[in-house]
């Protein structure tokens, strides 16, 4: 019986060692690393790390405790890399001796519950977002909405607005975009991984925002793309900077890490919504993995560096089904190139 | 057994045969074991009081540049705004007092009542059973009741309960009637009115809370209400008390003491509870006289703020933990007074 | 007279429903709660749940959380139970009614109340920081230091109801015993906690029912781990965080894991108390 099994401590001992000499199967020197900080790259981190220490042996142990507290940590010196929704400040680089690369490419998507309409019927463009998310279109019926969708009679309800209530990369992403298409919105509560909502209801997570999304009618929120696909909510399409409505799905959100300007970013400090491309969709974003120059743990160190080269190189299939878009391979040179030219391995 | 040799240094010899020479030895030994063992326990309360003041010292020391730079504005502000680096305490002080005491006040009758049913009028054979079933409730992950609350009890709420609450007690009913209630009892209308379409709020906050609350409350009453001597029972018993009056005169008084502080465990646990509030309290920072309306606690905001905050905003989620502190010691003090002014108008 | 005996009677008879109902409530909560988590979660409840460690995906299944649990939980409550049961009897037999006594009483009521994610920041700035000056980095996050945290949760309502058990215990014991000579010491040991025991076991449980359930003290000390760890020095997984964090996960396979977790934790609260029930029932204290 379980419970006995478990209120015994010879047995739970046993069994112990079982599930420790089972996993450590094949790993006589195996290298333990730690990460931690952004929970949008979890699920692909998880996937990575085991096929990689299916691969190596060598075992990462990443957890999704918050951008925030991951550059915390890595500061403090007690995870190996750290994972950051927001790029850190060449300043702040500089201070600690770290550098910074991104390592995946997601998108955020608008999604609202208006009754009758579906995944992608609805458009809107980035003002019209930002004037619904600062309060000023508060009904579905709006001549300013109507306009961008012409053939597609929006019943008439009033929005309410669902937005994160912890601070999150997501929200960074989201209200950076805000930012950048609208002067009021810049000007009033510019953008952050938290924010003063001028108006709506928070939830908490992703997971959150859908639940609110799904239970409130005429309601409209942003989650990253995965959790529209999984919860299946209606998402919006979206006018990029070049003009064009595109929709959320993983050509776009290529397209937007493919005309970004990396390379006149030093340390990658690029946050890439509203880019320029043709089919770019406007609220793409990208995480930041922030390593010590100088490493601290040289053992950690490489294998970590050995890890990363194994996801950009061969980590696409498992991004993919996850939802995430892999770097286009002249972003991932750029980054090889300055591992070798900024980390000490 | 003592005697004093030629430097007058007083010297103990201990004579076996001697009885009262063995007592002596003996009640020594007692004496200092009795030492030891005072200064064991003084030295484990003296490790809560340190644990208590180094939690609060580090609140304070990490809030100390937000108590710097906002002074005492920082307790009657209700602004949040984190892109201009304004932060107030009123919002979340305020959510985490009236769902606590929302909380309260659902939970002590019922936990009573609980109580009163596992004592006096369920058959013995069922105490046992119910009891732990009553128990299990505390069992259940904080963050269950959180996930339970957001997916399945708020929306059951916002569907079948609110629009009763709105309608009846609220000062903006769907039809735009305003009930006799609404009309002729003052705040009424202004407590109950909202025209959010979702459970999340104050009110929902306050009943999942109560529902965490009741076991401990419950299980230290039931406790201790076996305490009571039989003889005590009985004596009223026999004069014809009914069992409600034994239960309300006779056990309540005998175990007061012990009720209050189960009820301070219930208390310390609704102002302190973090994962349930956070799912379904809505978290808006807005105040609003409304409890169907969301709001935030203190311990919410930090445990959805402090993970990505740094600086100033980290420094004052620091001062918001600290005021918890605070706000704590103010509601208990308050209770004491308030019991010490009862115990002396009982002449003790 | 009759009309007051009467409402005597109709008060009584109110009284007595309405306490039954109060029970009705509660168990049709727990009811209702405990059956959405066993309906959300069952898809996920089968051997592989503990028998496979966490893995993302639908191949996972939650051992070394639940180990983590047991020993993080276990640390907890051994080092919140002895600390908080010798606080209380001092509390109780050696300062009740002395200032220090009324101090630290009202100063552990405080400490009940604090949330628990400041209580797991404190024992991040004086345990894990510390640790990785001193180990240069090899021992950081711990189970150790989640036990901790876990503890300064677990202590107030162990000292609280220690305190208020064996204030309960009638003077005649105390006096009794005392004039036969027993010494203080011996008498508190041997006989006032022997007297308390059953609600000082009420106590301890509680704490441990509250532990079970906390994530937030675990993120910045036990921090978690993807991977078996049974040493109390390395980062372990828990069960609480685990729920925590496929929680918020979009899909559902790793949601049906989150309630199952849920499950087994409220499964062994009952099952321990149950256990202990029994210990118990078996040397009852009568009140007399």
């Amino acid at each position: 019986m379980l419970t006995t099994s478990r209120k015994n401590p010879i047995r739970l001992a046993a069994v112990a060692s079982f599930a420790v000499a089972s996993t450590f199967g094949m790993a006589a020197q195996a290298t333990d690393i730690t990460g931690a900080g952004s929970s949008f790259v979890y699920p692909v981190m998880s996937k990575w790390s085991a096929s990689y220490a299916e691969q190596t042996g060598n075992r990462l142990n990443y957890q999704s405790v918050g951008s925030g507290a991951g550059i915390a940590q890595i500061k403090e010196g007690t995870i190996d890399f750290g994972a950051s929704d927001a790029p850190m400040s060449a300043e702040d680089l500089q201070k600690f001796g770290l550098g910074q690369f991104p390592i995946v490419v997601g998108g955020i998507v608008p999604v609202v519950n208006i009754a009758g309409v579906e995944a992608g019927q609805v458009k809107l463009d980035g003002a019209t977002l930002a004037d619904i998310f600062l309060g000023k279109i508060t009904n579905w019926n709006d001549p300013k909405i109507a306009a961008l969708n012409s053939g597609l009679t929006l019943p008439a309800g009033k929005i309410t607005v669902v937005h994160r209530s912890d601070g999150s990369g997501t929200s960074f992403n989201f209200t950076n975009f805000l930012s950048k298409v609208s002067p009021e919105w810049a000007d009033k509560v510019k953008f952050g991984t938290a924010v003063d909502w001028p108006t709506g209801v928070g939830g908490k997570g992703n997971e959150g925002v859908s639940q609110y999304v799904r239970q409130i009618k005429g309601s409209i929120g942003y989650v990253e793309y995965a959790y529209a696909v999984k919860n299946k909510i209606s998402w919006v399409n979206l006018k990029n900077a070049a003009g064009n409505v595109v929709e959320p799905t993983a050509e776009t959100f290529a397209a937007a890490a493919a005309t970004a300007d990396w390379a006149s970013a030093k340390d990658f400090n690029l946050i890439m919504t509203n880019a320029p491309g043709d089919n770019a969709w406007p609220i793409t974003a990208t995480t930041w993995m922030i390593m010590y120059k100088t490493p601290k743990n040289a053992g950690n160190s490489k294998v970590a560096f050995d890890f990363f080269k194994n996801a950009l190189e061969n980590g696409q299939k498992a991004a993919a089904d996850l939802d995430y878009v892999a770097l286009p391979p002249e972003l991932v040179s750029q980054i090889e190139a300055y591992w070798a030219a900024e980390f000490k391995n | 057994m003592s005697n004093t040799d030629q430097r007058g240094i007083v010297a103990t010899t201990i004579d076996a045969t001697n009885p009262s020479d063995m007592q002596e030895l003996h009640s020594r030994r007692d004496a200092r074991h009795e030492r030891m063992f005072r200064w064991l326990l003084k030295g484990c309360a003296l490790l809560v009081l340190a644990a208590l003041l180094g939690a609060a010292g580090a609140t304070l020391w990490g809030g100390r540049d937000a108590f710097a730079t906002f002074g005492w504005h920082f307790l009657i502000s209700d602004a949040w705004d984190p892109g201009n680096d304004v932060y107030g305490a009123l919002v979340p002080v305020y959510g985490t007092l009236i769902t606590s005491f929302i909380a309260l006040l659902i939970a002590v009758p019922v936990s009573f009542g609980i109580a009163v049913y596992l004592s006096e009028v369920a058959p013995a054979w069922l105490r046992a059973p119910v009891a732990s079933a009553i128990e299990l409730l505390a069992g259940i992950p904080s963050i269950i009741y959180g996930m339970w609350g957001l997916f399945i009890f708020a929306p059951f709420f916002a569907d079948h309960i609110k629009p009763w609450l709105t309608n009846n007690l609220g000062n903006q009913p769907d039809d735009g009637k305003l009930s006799w209630v609404a009309e002729h009892v003052p705040f009424i209308g202004k407590l109950f009115g909202s025209d959010y379409p979702f459970g999340a709020s104050i009110l929902v906050a306050g009943i999942v809370l109560a529902i965490m609350v009741i076991p401990f409350i419950s299980s230290v009453m039931r406790e201790v209400f076996q305490t009571v001597p039989t003889r005590l029972k009985e004596s009223a018993y026999a004069l014809g008390s009914s069992t409600w009056e034994v239960s309300w005169d006779i056990v309540l008084p005998y175990t007061r003491s012990a009720v209050i502080g189960g009820i301070f465990l219930g208390l310390g646990r609704a102002l302190g509870e973090t994962m349930a509030v956070t799912f379904v309290l809505g978290n808006a920072m807005n105040l609003s006289a409304s409890l169907l309306d969301p709001g935030t606690s203190i311990a919410s905001t930090i445990a959805n703020q402090f993970s990505e905050a740094a600086g100033l905003q980290k420094s004052s989620l620091m001062a918001l933990a600290f005021l918890l502190f605070v706000v704590t010691f103010i509601v208990l003090l308050i209770a004491r007074l308030m019991l010490r002014r009862l115990a002396s108008k009982e002449g003790r | 007279m009759n009309a007051l005996y009467t409402r005597r009677l109709v008060t009584n008879a109110v009284a007595m429903t309405l306490s039954t109902l109060a029970t009705l409530v509660g168990l049709a909560f727990l009811a209702w709660i405990l059956w959405e988590t066993l309906r959300q979660g069952i898809g996920a409840i089968d051997l592989k749940l503990f028998t496979k460690i966490t893995a993302y995906g639908e191949d996972g299944g939650l051992l070394n959380s639940m180990v983590g649990s047991l020993i993080i939980n276990f640390v907890g409550i051994a080092i919140a139970t002895p600390i908080g049961v010798l606080a209380g009897t001092w509390l109780a037999e050696y300062a009740n009614r002395t200032k220090l006594g009324e101090t630290i009483r009202f100063l552990n009521d405080i400490l009940l109340s604090a949330p628990s994610i400041v209580l797991g920041l404190f024992v991040y700035t004086i345990i894990v920081l510390p640790s990785t000056a001193l180990t240069n980095g090899s021992t950081t996050f711990s189970g150790f230091a989640g036990g901790v945290a876990l503890a300064l949760i677990a202590l107030p309502v162990i000292v609280r109801t220690t305190d208020e058990m064996l204030r309960l215990v009638p003077s005649t014991l105390r006096e009794a015993a005392l004039s036969l000579g027993v010494p203080q010491w011996k008498l508190t040991l041997q006989i006032l906690i022997r007297a308390a025991r059953s609600g000082i076991i009420t106590g301890v449980l509680l704490a441990l029912a509250r532990i079970s359930g906390e994530t937030a003290p675990l993120l910045f000390t036990a921090f978690g781990n993807n991977y078996m760890a049974v040493n109390p020095m390395d980062k372990m997984s828990s069960l609480p965080q685990i729920i925590y964090q496929y929680a918020n996960d979009p899909g559902e396979a790793m949601h049906a894991l989150a309630w199952a977790g849920a499950f087994v934790i409220t499964m062994f609260v009952l099952l321990l108390s149950l256990a202990s029930r029994l210990i118990l029932s078996r040397t009852k204290v009568s009140h007399d």
